[in-house]
């Protein structure tokens, strides 16, 4: 059994990690932001990532769909495996693994034309569907996003015309509609009020049955609230990785206690 | 859901998406370096003493030149500058400072933005209507107004452009240690925003004293001398419309020199304006 | 003198801000006074000919009949020839500068494409009368009707028949693309620096490709810049002048073929304006150009209205 290697969260998920970092480093320019960092994402649950701002948090979560490289200055190395394939093969396509790697940013980012259109937007690339189909799969992904009941009349407003929170879910619904596999959120709460933040935590926990869930936030609260696991960056490296209730309750690392009990951040 | 097959040919198209949209930027390049190349290859030909120096000559007398075109080419322009730049500076003036949100600076902005789009044309019979008609005879003043009108909405719109780029604290500091308004807007707004608005005065002052169509009608043209303000002037843009249009090769080898000339001083200017401008910005 | 002295500095502030708002109001003047000089100036013609001005079609000097349509036809076709060859264009180079391109070699082109703008308008006349039209004749016409066969093709047939003499709508047309190329291009970099990056960002997250994005999400997202984009292109070329005078071919003419030659208002002006000696050709050719003060100036208006209204629709985001 020795050669059977676990995955970095051990015992408390599935044998095979979703998404597996082995010795990633990152650049932007000359400057490194990402040091060695490894890590598993468990399937089907919630990986929390925390840590002080600009400690590399979201910068990590980029390179999982490779969408640092729109900026000619930006740089990874080292390997990420999805489902065991090197995202960075020749052979993966680029705009089959952001289909199956889907992100939701820390602003809502609505698409200048009607909910509808939004939701439909990426089945359109990806999928050959008819127009009943297509309506099938955007009511289907609104009610993933728990959002249909609120905008089921206004299918053909502008997206912009929602609410910041219910565009936020209008994003998510628009990443879910082309079944992927992963959903990435960077800090997904941190520009709406507390109460659609709270639809939104809600939401997650009932996403993470289907899909493969990592989520960077600046909140504890929130953190402890909705993950399975948490990563602790801390100036570019991860300090500390484990399930959420012992790195909340029982720190190994001075640094991580220091911030999780707020003394700095 | 079935997925689709398509990826290849989604990949395709964006990959001749970025062929056509590299072939279109070097088709525009090609352009560009083709006028160039044909008016210095053209207009190099007629430079020589001559040119610079002589009044034209009837066609089949050698030698020749535009000297008096060239005079009058500036002239005409100093002469707009000094009508436009002022007007335009203060009309800049008043959008940024005082009418910022006013119902009459709304209604200058909007007309200023419309008369931009006005062809120069006529502006041209406009100033004929205006100067030319009533005197009952073509003048270089009709000409400069001619140009200073079409000035005037360009100053004025980069003038409060520049104006709005400078900060509110620099204005209110400066009203603060008890600076009359004025004072604040010419001493201070004006040399913290010197080179945009010296940029916005070259670029406009370039691109008028390259216009043909609004000289037409005011300044005319002459084989002549200027012996006042008030007579039709020899200018270059005008005597190239003439002359290229003209049967006689020595007029067209003028009117190539012409072209160059005007070319090279407009292009010129137009760079050195933008190098002003990216050393204050950076 | 002390006193006027003394005076002026008590009230220079109060002097200084009229003498502004005359200066602001001498535009309000300028535009105003185009209207009414030009009216007054082509009363004679206005009196004569009425509205019919605009769709009668005889333009003869020898028997003082006079019509705009064929300057109107003219001015229309060679700016649609112009507006479908330059927006397209300038979408796909704005794409290269701001999206494809390496900094300094978007640098570089954009400066070149800029340029263009600078070039005065009797430059391009120049070129396009000795240089571009004979090519026009020699290979591109030639090309056009043979190679491709367009000459015998269903319904655009008409478009290219005729003898190639490079000189006519179709010349004129490209000319003026080229001449608006460069403002159109500067819009939609700005509508395509526009965008903010995490928009694109989480379209290229769907699994776009960068042509989708840019057609599908930049474009609509700065939709207004590109009405903008396109309504100034359309203003400069209506009223071009130098350019189109030297190539179009000036003759009264409405032609279906695109290889004939024609007329614009602003080349029938430049044209014929020393040849009206009388009255009433003076009175139309100023008649002429009222119209095309009106075009534009409504062209602009619309523009300008365009621009409020989507602000006010798309709220503060846009």
């Amino acid at each position: 059994m020795s050669d059977v290697k676990l995955p970095l969260y051990g015992e408390l998920a599935d044998p095979t990690p979703k998404i597996s970092v082995r010795g990633l480093d990152f650049f932007y320019g000359d400057h490194q932001a990402l040091y060695a960092n490894d890590l598993d994402i468990a399937p089907n649950r919630v990986t929390a990532v925390i840590g002080p701002s600009g400690c590399g948090k979201s910068t990590h979560l980029r390179v999982y769909n490779r969408i640092f490289e729109l900026y000619r200055d930006q740089r990874a190395k080292g390997t990420v495996l999805l489902n065991g394939e090197n995202i960075f093969a020749p052979s993966v396509k680029l705009l089959e693994l952001r289909r199956r790697i889907g992100m939701i940013f820390q602003k809502p980012t609505p698409f200048p034309m009607s909910v509808y259109e939004n939701v439909a937007y990426g089945i359109r690339f990806h999928y050959a569907v008819s127009k009943s189909e297509l309506d099938g799969r955007v009511e289907e992904a609104l009610k993933g996003a728990a959002l249909w009941e609120e905008v089921r009349d206004l299918l053909h407003k502008p997206g912009t015309a929602l609410s910041g929170g219910q565009q936020q879910r209008l994003c998510i619904a628009r990443a879910i509609a082309v079944e992927p596999e992963v959903l990435l959120m960077d800090e997904p709460t941190s520009a709406i009020d507390p109460i659609a933040t709270a639809k939104i935590e809600e939401l997650v926990e009932g996403l993470k049955g289907r899909y493969t869930i990592v989520i960077v936030t600046h909140n504890m609260q929130q953190a402890a609230r909705i993950s399975d696991f948490t990563a602790f960056f801390f100036k570019g490296y991860i300090v500390e990785f484990g399930a959420t209730r012992q790195i909340f309750t029982n720190p190994h690392n001075k640094k991580t206690e220091e911030y999780i009990t707020g003394r700095f951040g | 859901m079935k997925k689709a097959s398509n990826t290849r040919r989604r990949e395709l198209t964006d990959l001749t998406m970025r062929i056509v949209s590299g072939t279109a930027s070097l088709i525009g390049i090609f352009f560009l370096v083709w006028i160039l190349w044909t008016v210095g290859n053209n207009g190099i030909a007629a430079f020589n003493y001559d040119f610079f120096t002589a009044l034209p000559t009837p066609p089949g007398i050698e030698g020749g030149g535009l000297a008096n075109a060239i005079a009058g080419t500036l002239l005409i322009t100093v002469l707009a500058a000094f009508i436009g730049v002022p007007l335009g500076l203060f009309t800049g003036v008043y959008l940024a400072e005082f009418g910022r949100n006013t119902r009459f600076g709304g209604m200058v902005r909007f007309t200023i933005n419309i008369t931009m789009g006005i062809p120069s044309i006529i502006v041209g019979l406009f100033v004929y209507t205006l100067l030319v008609l009533p005197f009952k005879h073509f003048s270089a003043y009709a000409g400069a107004a001619a140009l200073a009108i079409i000035m005037l909405p360009v100053i004025a719109r980069t003038t409060e452009d520049m104006l709005n780029l400078v900060p509110n604290s620099l204005r209110e500091s400066a009203l603060a240690i008890g600076m009359p308004r004025w004072r604040a807007i010419v001493s201070i707004l004006f040399r913290s925003a010197r080179s945009g608005l010296l940029t916005g005065i070259l670029l406009a002052v370039a691109r008028v004293s390259g216009e043909t169509a609004p000289l037409l009608f005011t300044a005319m043209n002459s084989p002549y001398w200027m012996k006042g303000l008030a007579e039709p002037t020899a200018n270059l843009t005008v005597t190239i419309f003439n002359y290229a249009m003209s049967p006689f090769d020595d007029w067209k080898t003028l009117a190539w020199g012409a072209s160059l000339l005007i070319m090279a001083t407009v292009l010129g200017v137009n760079l050195l304006a933008r190098t002003l401008l990216r050393e204050k910005t950076r | 003198m002390s006193r006027f002295g003394d005076y002026l500095s008590e009230h220079f502030e109060t002097i200084f801000r009229w003498f502004t708002i005359l200066c602001a109001a001498t535009v309000l003047i300028i535009m105003a006074a185009m209207f009414v000089n030009l009216a007054w100036n082509a009363r004679l013609a206005i009196g004569e000919f009425g509205i019919g001005f605009l769709w009668s079609d005889v333009w003869d000097p020898a028997l003082n009949r006079y019509g705009a349509f064929s300057s109107i036809y003219g001015t229309l076709v060679s700016t649609a020839i112009a507006m479908v060859i330059a927006v397209p264009m300038s979408v796909v180079i704005a794409l290269f500068l701001v999206e494809l391109a390496h900094p300094t070699v978007s640098k570089v082109v954009g400066g070149a494409i800029e340029l263009l703008a600078a070039i005065p308008s009797i430059i391009y006349g120049m070129w396009g009368l000795f240089v571009f039209a004979p090519f026009m004749a020699e290979t591109v016409q030639p090309f056009l009707q043979e190679t491709l066969g367009l000459e015998k093709a269903p319904l655009i047939g008409k478009l290219f028949s005729g003898a190639p003499m490079g000189i006519g709508m179709l010349t004129a047309g490209i000319i003026l693309a080229l001449m608006v190329l460069p403002f159109i291009t500067a819009v939609m970099r700005d509508v395509f620096a526009m965008v903010p990056p995490v928009v694109k960002e989480s379209a290229y997250g769907m699994g776009s490709t960068t042509w989708e994005v840019t057609h599908k999400v930049t474009l609509r997202y700065g939709i207004q810049g590109v009405i903008g984009a396109c309504f100034l292109g359309l203003g400069r070329a209506l009223g071009e002048t130098m350019a189109v005078t030297f190539v179009i071919g000036n003759a009264h003419r409405i032609s279906a073929s695109l290889f004939d030659a024609g007329n614009s208002i602003a080349s029938t002006l430049a044209n014929e304006f020393a040849e009206a000696s009388e009255p009433i050709y003076l009175h139309s050719l100023i008649y002429l150009g009222l119209v095309l003060l009106v075009m534009t100036f409504l062209i602009q208006f619309a523009a300008q209205w365009w621009v409020r209204r989507l602000k006010k629709s798309m709220g503060t985001g846009l």
